[in-house]
C-alpha cells in the first residue's frame, strides 16, 4: 500500500504537488525540483505531456521519484495512447513499484506546440480508470491473465468550474464508480463554484467515498496568470485576480497572497481530503505556502510521515 | 438488405439528424439523443475538463460541448435520464463502419473486453 492510499484511508490531511516538467538532466534535475519541497509533500504527480507538450514520459519520472526516495503519482491520458500502450505502462509501473496512479482523458493537441498530432483517445478517463482497476483483478482488458496482480491506487481529476456545471458532481461518482479512490480538482479561482462542488459532493456523499483534492497553482506575474486565464484549457480566472496582480507593486508577492487565500478557502470546504500545489516559481513558493497554510514538514510530524488530520470536514 | 446496404440506410437517417459517423454501436438513447462520437475526443463517458466557461468545446471554439448538449437534453428526455450516469465500455472500433441497427439485433454492439466483464463497478 502506498503512503498516500495509507494517509487517505486514515483519513490525514495529504499534500501532493506537481513536479515540473522534466525535459533533459537526469536524475540530477529531478533532485534538483524534489529540493525546495520535498519536506511538506506525501507524494508528487509525473505529468503526463501537459498541455499536449512533449517532455519526459511520466514512467520515467516515477521511476526517477522513487530513485530520489519520494512517492510517485503517474499521471497518464488517453491523448496519446491506444489502449495496449497505456496496458503496457501501467504495468510497466507496476514493475517498478509505482501504485498511485491519476487517469486523465487529456488536453487535446490543438492545445500544444504539436497540433498537427494525431489525437487518440482510444479510451477516455474514465474508462482508464476502469483499465487499472481491471489490471488491479489480475487480468489484461482481453481477459488473458496477469499473475501475479499488480495493485494500483487509481485517482482521476475533475473540475468543479467548467460546464455543464450541475453535471461535474455526477461524473466525479461516475469516475469513483469506475474505481477511482481520489480526485484532483482543477485549479478553480471561482471560489464558489468550489464551494458548490464540494457542498454537492458532502450531501451526496460522495467525498465520503472518494478523496476530494483541491489544487492551487503558484503563480510569479501578470503575464502567467493572463496565460493561465486564456489559454489553459477549462480554467475560468475572474478579471479581478488579473487586475489585482497587474496593479500589485510587487506581483510575485501578490500571486503568493491569491494562492494562500484560494489555499485557505479550499481547506475550509466540507469534505476536502488535502491539497494538491503546482508553482510556476522559482523558490521554494510551495514549502513557504505550506509553513504559512500550517502545514507541518514530515519530520516535524507526530509520527514519521503521518502528519496529524488537519480541517477534516 | 445486405449488411452494406443497412449501413448506407442508418447513414442516410442519422447523418443529417445527429451527424452519426458510424461508430456501429449506438449509445444516443443514453446522451440525451447527442452523438458522442461528435466530440473531438470521441468522449463516450461524460465532458472532459477543458469545457469553455461559454458551454463551448476546447477543441472548436465555434462549437457548443457535444457533452453539455448531452446533459441537458437527458435532462430534458422523459426516458433514459439516469443512463447518463452508465460506465460505457471503449468503444471496439472493429464495429466502424457497421450499421448499429444490425449490431443491435445481433448483439454484437454490447460485447465488451472479458477483463472489463469480470471487473464490477464499484458500488455508491
Amino acid at each position: 500500500m502506498s503512503l498516500l492510499e495509507g494517509k487517505l484511508a486514515r483519513r490525514e490531511f495529504v499534500v501532493t504537488a506537481e513536479v515540473p516538467v522534466i525535459d533533459a538532466g537526469g536524475q540530477d534535475e529531478i533532485e534538483r525540483q524534489l529540493a525546495p519541497m520535498r519536506e511538506y509533500v506525501d507524494a508528487f504527480n509525473a505529468t503526463d505531456n501537459p498541455s499536449a507538450h512533449a517532455h519526459c514520459s511520466p514512467l520515467a519520472v516515477s521511476i526517477g521519484l522513487r530513485q530520489a526516495g519520494v512517492e510517485p503519482i503517474m499521471q497518464l491520458a488517453c491523448r496519446d495512447r491506444n489502449r495496449l500502450a497505456l496496458e503496457s505502462d501501467l504495468v510497466g509501473a507496476a514493475m517498478h513499484g509505482i501504485e498511485n496512479v491519476c487517469c486523465l482523458t487529456g488536453d487535446d493537441v490543438t492545445a500544444g506546440d504539436e497540433p498537427e498530432s494525431k489525437r487518440v483517445f482510444d479510451l477516455d478517463g474514465v474508462q482508464l480508470i476502469k483499465l487499472a482497476r481491471v489490471l488491479d483483478g489480475g487480468r489484461y482488458l482481453s481477459g488473458r491473465p496477469l499473475t501475479p496482480a499488480p495493485h494500483f491506487f487509481a485517482g482521476a481529476v475533475e473540475n468543479p468550474s467548467a460546464p455543464p456545471l450541475e453535471y461535474r458532481v455526477r461524473r466525479a461518482a461516475k469516475k469513483a464508480a469506475a474505481g477511482a479512490r481520489f480526485l484532483q480538482l482543477q485549479l478553480c479561482y471561482r471560489t464558489e463554484l468550489l464551494e458548490r462542488f464540494m457542498m454537492t459532493a458532502h450531501d451526496t456523499g460522495l467525498s465520503a467515498r472518494i478523496a476530494l483534492i483541491p489544487s492551487i497553482c503558484i503563480l510569479r506575474s501578470v503575464d502567467g496568470m493572463r496565460f493561465v486565464a486564456s489559454s489553459v484549457p477549462g480554467i475560468d480566472v475572474p478579471p479581478s485576480y488579473v487586475d489585482r496582480v497587474a496593479q500589485a507593486a510587487d506581483a510575485e508577492d501578490e500571486c503568493f497572497e491569491i494562492a494562500y487565500e484560494l489555499a485557505t478557502h479550499a481547506m475550509a470546504q466540507p469534505g476536502v481530503a488535502g491539497l494538491h500545489f503546482i508553482s510556476f516559481r522559482r523558490d521554494a513558493g510551495i514549502a513557504k505556502l505550506c509553513r504559512r497554510l500550517g502545514i507541518k514538514p514530515q519530520h516535524e510530524s507526530e509520527s514519521h510521515g503521518h502528519r496529524p488530520s488537519v480541517a477534516l470536514g | 438488405m445486405s449488411p452494406g446496404l443497412l449501413a448506407r440506410a442508418e447513414h442516410a437517417v442519422k447523418a443529417p439528424v445527429w451527424g452519426c459517423q458510424m461508430c456501429g454501436q449506438c449509445v444516443l438513447h443514453s446522451t440525451g439523443l447527442t452523438c458522442p462520437m461528435t466530440c473531438p475526443k470521441q468522449l463516450r463517458n461524460g465532458p472532459c475538463g477543458g469545457v469553455r466557461a461559454n458551454g463551448h468545446c476546447e477543441v472548436k471554439p465555434e462549437m457548443r460541448c457535444v457533452w453539455v448538449k448531452a446533459y441537458e437534453r437527458s435532462e430534458r428526455l422523459p426516458v433514459w435520464r439516469g443512463h447518463l450516469d452508465h460506465l460505457h465500455p471503449p468503444v471496439n472500433h472493429a464495429l466502424e463502419g457497421d450499421s448499429a441497427w444490425s449490431n443491435l439485433v445481433s448483439g454484437r454492439d454490447r460485447q465488451t473486453p472479458a477483463g472489463w466483464m469480470a471487473s464490477p463497478d464499484v458500488a455508491a
